[in-house]
């Protein structure tokens, strides 16, 4: 029975010992990496990556309990099992490094048929976690699924500023309707690939995609200098991507495509909503509203991206800009001054 | 009662279970590192440095406890609880001593 291989780093500072574990993980079927103390353990760390860490406990340089606590405190890390392999005395010493997130611990001379057990479960929740990690890379966005890493979930929101990002496609279902629905979904995947890039690459994250439509969040949940500008930013690049993506659509006589954006700026109420079972991160708040009814409107006047007040006034010195005074939109009391960006 | 300075029973599991080519090398290894662990051990006991002499005298245990040199093992542990007791050091050189004696005549074989 083959295990799948993984790749361990063994810290041992006895030489005898560090033989022993290499040649028994080895015969088990899994790669190794040596280390010497725990100094050149983090240095193996920050450098490779690995599935499992044998760790010693008397070392010098760095004992085994600094390395757990360096381990433990680094988001990159923490995930990394970590089997004590000690003949350190005293049960509180074992407890410690239970204490300090160890996932086991083997005493020495290792038993062999106990450490084929103990690395076979190790590196099976090892690359369950992987899997997991994955998934929620899949379908949350880095920053959120960070957001859960670190500080875990929980029902509930705070007021944060942030500028929302509304965009849509122009006549997309028309669009649609006018070709077979493979090259419908090969479009919004082209489409959606470009938007995110731009997107992310400002820092914001898209937080809902509908059809052919996305918003996407700017300062949450990772904080931006002036979410604004990242905004406007983003948005200018999304408009140019999508010309080099119509300049290739034209080359190989396929539908062009346009898109409108609205932003606005101001506070939002941001966090996990929905319920234990299902939730997703989400922001909800008249800037929200706000925006969504710019990017509507883009239909309406005939151009590309509308922004509010708020978000004009934070990026101060933008060229190409155009007032439009004195808009009402269904369900704001008060007439709004806004912005159309070139 | 004197109990034998190697349980060779251990030393059997060792090459059962590793090969006795692997477990020739690590008594091998295991000869060229213990004289430099066991002078590690009275430098630190002659500059008083309680950690290195606990770290000295835990790594020479726990190779010892591998090997089944369990007297040897039993000496080096009590240093490494206790600290240095009067006369350790020397019953730990000479149990090592004879200890090396075994595992030389096994390696060379």
């Amino acid at each position: 029975m083959a295990d799948a291989p993984g790749r361990v780093l063994v810290v041992d500072d006895n030489k005898v010992n560090r033989l022993l574990l290499s040649r028994s993980v080895e015969m088990l079927g899994h790669s190794v990496t040596l280390a010497e103390n725990g100094r050149v353990a983090l240095d193996c760390l920050a450098e490779g990556s690995f599935d499992l860490m044998l760790l010693d406990i008397e070392m010098p340089e760095m004992d085994g309990f600094e390395v757990l606590a360096a381990i433990k405190s680094d988001p990159d890390m923490r995930d990394l099992p970590v089997i004590v392999t000690s003949s350190v005395e005293g049960l509180d010493n074992i407890v410690r490094c239970i204490e300090l997130g160890a996932e086991d611990y083997l005493p020495k001379p290792v038993n062999k048929v106990l450490l084929q057990a103990r690395l076979t479960s190790c590196l099976e929740k090892k690359r369950l976690r992987d899997e997991q990690r994955a998934l929620l890379n899949r379908f949350a966005t880095q920053e959120v699924a960070r957001d859960l890493r670190e500080t875990g979930f929980a029902i509930g929101g705070r007021r944060i500023e942030a500028s929302v990002l509304f965009c849509d496609i122009r006549d997309f279902t028309a669009l649609s309707e006018d070709q077979p629905p493979e090259d419908t979904i090969e479009l919004l995947n082209a489409y959606y690939a470009l938007m995110f890039d731009a997107i992310t690459g400002h820092g914001g994250i898209v937080n809902l995609m509908i059809g052919d439509g996305l918003m996407a969040l700017f300062g949450a949940p990772k904080p931006l200098e002036n979410p604004a500008q990242s905004a406007v930013d983003a948005a200018r690049e999304m408009q140019e991507m999508l010309e080099a993506f119509n300049a290739d659509q034209r080359m190989r006589a396929a539908p062009q495509i346009r898109l409108g954006i609205g932003i606005a700026t101001g506070e939002v109420v941001a966090g996990y909503a929905g319920t234990q079972d299902r939730a997703s991160y989400t922001c909800i708040g008249m800037t929200v509203n706000r925006a969504a009814r710019l990017e509507s409107h883009t239909k309406a006047i005939g151009c590309s991206i509308l922004v509010d007040e708020d978000t004009y006034l934070a990026v101060a010195g933008t060229s190409a800009v155009e007032p439009i005074t004195g808009v009402t939109f269904k369900g704001f009391s008060e007439a709004l001054s806004i912005y159309s960006l070139a | 009662m004197t109990a034998a300075s190697v349980d060779m029973a251990v030393l059997a599991d060792l090459q059962d279970s590793m090969g006795e080519d692997f477990a020739a090398e690590l008594l091998e290894t295991f000869l060229q590192e213990a004289p430099g662990m066991i002078s590690d051990l009275k430098a630190a006991a002659a500059a008083g440095e309680a950690d290195d002499l606990r770290r000295a005298a835990h790594s020479i245990k726990s190779n010892a406890a591998l090997f089944g040199a369990g007297p040897l093992a039993d000496i080096a542990r009590q240093i490494e609880i206790d600290g240095l007791h009067e006369g350790a050091v020397t019953r730990l050189e000479e149990e090592y001593g004879r200890v090396a004696g075994i595992f030389r005549g096994v390696v060379d074989g």
